[in-house]
């Protein structure tokens, strides 16, 4: 699927805990993530999930445990011994991270043009036609019209918002995408335009992909794998369709029957 | 050159101000930072500030170097915006002589220290002379970045990139690379500076310059240093190369071109004429006999006498 056997994992994680104080963000979280993987975290609010996903993408320093990536050049590395300057190149070179609130993760002061292309010139892109003409071309692979390319992502709707910021992570072709609630917020048809959108160039790309949401439909067309949280700890993991499909623990049937049918 | 004999009799009524205005300690922790600045060229020092007889803005942080390197036989020349004659030069040039009691002049070959706000003079200047510039903003990724604590770690780590989108903004918004003043420059192909507020016209003179070069921003309480021969780049795209202003016309008083000019209204009637920034420069010139197409009106003419004293106000 890439550059790696499929028996070598991308990220293993060992145990990662985090407190707050004498409370617990999350708990003995233990996994492995594979190339072209995605992994669903599911939880209601307060379960933990953006602090473990904080923690895999060192935003946030875990109490205990340890957290393996697996770099470019095919060595297994401690995120958390990794020296700032080279923890900053992975976050913008091999990562990405989406935020729910595409404002966090967007400049919204600069064009849209400007947006994707500042990955490529921290990277070291010096040539200024030829960053337009990557941007421009990443416009179009998330469906944003050429001509706003110099229009500030101020100017720009919800789901335009969300797309850009998805061009503006994919640029420099990372391995391993983090996102957080990409579709919170956002109304459903786009919702769905957007998941369409994601599950095209995680295909395309071969991406692996650690996706935080507490909706089970997103979690249900995206993730192959998914992991259940609550209060911290894991308590039921598998195959997205076995998990949903057949939940063991009542935690997660309950949260499989409040889905609101319509 | 001066001795303290030679401060006016008023300043000694009022009780005497050590020489230069600051206290020697002062000064020493101001040299201390200045002679780090040296050691890493275009870092940004912080330094104790201290509060000066003048407002922020007014260049604190440029008499506060000045005043620190400042020894009795110097000669001391003020400009703004490349003039002598401005009251921001006038004022800061009065506060040495009260102070210090040092030689001023307005000749930029005659000075040892040249204190300025925007512009660097005209005519290249010496080993044995040192630059000091005034700096209302020392950190060139400010607008970018508003938190300090990451502009410094940007620094630390080389994290230039959001330089070029600042670049790339202009670009696109313009066709051209915009900015025309505080151009960002790189220093001995390692920090990112900010030669603020100097217009980018002056910046190829930043490069390599045989004197000393110090920035000192009083509010944002940093120094900054240049050392003589020091490699500085203007940063800018392949495709876009860095180019500074071209002015149409020559000086209208002595015909200098390839000069930094400033247009100057000289009637209610729409009258105008472009001129040497660098009052001096211009002068010396028209000393030397040169005439622009303007020389002959005698409204330009009133304009150019700043020597006599006969300003223009």
């Amino acid at each position: 699927m890439n550059l790696f056997h499929a028996e070598d994992p991308l990220l293993q994680v060992h145990n990662v805990t985090r407190y707050y104080g004498d409370r617990i963000g999350c708990s003995e979280v233990s996994f492995d993530l594979w190339p072209g993987e995605v992994l669903a975290i599911v939880g209601e609010s307060g379960s933990g999930k953006t602090t473990l996903l904080n923690c895999l993408s060192t935003r946030l320093a875990p109490t205990a445990g340890a957290i393996e990536y697996r770099m470019r050049d095919g060595a297994m590395r401690n995120l958390y011994q990794l020296t700032e300057a080279e923890r900053r190149l992975l976050m913008r070179t091999d990562w990405g991270f989406v935020h729910q609130n595409a404002a966090d993760g967007l400049r919204m002061n600069v064009s849209a043009g400007a947006n994707v292309g500042e990955r490529l010139m921290a990277v070291g892109a010096r040539h200024y036609g030829n960053i337009r003409s990557t941007a421009d071309d990443w416009l179009g692979r998330v469906e944003i019209d050429n001509e706003r390319i110099d229009d500030d992502p101020r100017s720009f709707s919800g789901g335009m918002r969300q797309r850009l910021q998805i061009a503006r992570n994919l640029v420099t072709q990372p391995r391993l995408v983090f996102m957080d609630e990409p579709t919170g917020g956002l109304d459903v048809s786009v919702q769905a335009r957007l998941l369409d959108l994601l599950r095209r160039l995680v295909a395309d790309l071969g991406l692996s992909v650690v996706i935080v949401t507490h909706d089970l439909a997103v979690a249900r067309l995206l993730s192959h794998r998914i992991m259940v949280m609550r209060h911290g700890n894991v308590i039921e993991a598998g195959l997205t369709d076995q998990v949903l499909d057949d939940p063991r623990e009542p935690y997660t049937q309950l949260l499989v029957s409040s889905i609101l049918q319509v | 050159m001066t001795d303290t004999a030679q401060i006016p009799d008023s300043v000694h009524e009022q009780g005497e101000y050590n020489f230069a205005y600051l206290d020697e300690q002062t000064k020493r922790m101001i040299r201390r930072a200045i002679l780090k600045g040296i050691a890493i060229p275009g870092y940004q020092v912080p330094f104790a500030s201290r509060e000066m007889p003048m407002p922020y803005g007014w260049g604190t942080g440029g008499v506060q170097v000045t005043a620190a390197i400042l020894g009795k036989s110097d000669c001391l020349k003020m400009i703004d915006q490349g003039s002598d004659d401005t009251t921001n030069a006038v004022s800061l040039r009065g506060f040495f002589e009260k102070t210090a009691g040092v030689r001023t002049t307005c000749e930029t070959a005659e000075a040892t220290i040249i204190q300025t706000r925007h512009r660097i003079p005209e005519k290249t200047l010496r080993e044995d002379q040192i630059l000091v510039f005034q700096v209302p903003i020392p950190e060139p990724l400010r607008y970018l970045e508003p938190r300090e604590t990451e502009t410094r770690k940007m620094h630390a780590l080389e994290d230039y990139g959001l330089m070029h989108v600042k670049l790339y903004e202009d670009i696109a918004k313009n066709g051209h690379i915009a900015t025309t003043y505080a151009y960002p420059v790189k220093v001995n192909d390692r920090y990112v500076m900010d030669p603020s507020p100097t217009p980018k016209f002056d910046n190829p003179k930043i490069d390599r310059m045989a004197a000393l070069q110090l920035y000192g921003a009083g509010r944002e309480k940093r120094i900054y240093a240049i050392p003589p021969y020091t490699k500085v780049k203007s940063l800018d795209f392949e495709d876009y190369p860095f180019e500074i202003q071209q002015f149409d016309k020559p000086c209208g008083l002595c015909g200098a071109e390839n000069v930094y000019l400033d247009e100057v209204i000289l009637d209610d009637k729409g009258g105008r004429m472009f001129v040497c920034s660098d009052s001096d420069y211009c002068e010396e010139r028209r000393a030397d006999g040169h005439l622009g197409p303007m020389a002959a009106d005698p409204a330009a003419a009133r304009v150019g006498n700043t020597k006599t004293g006969e300003t223009v106000r």
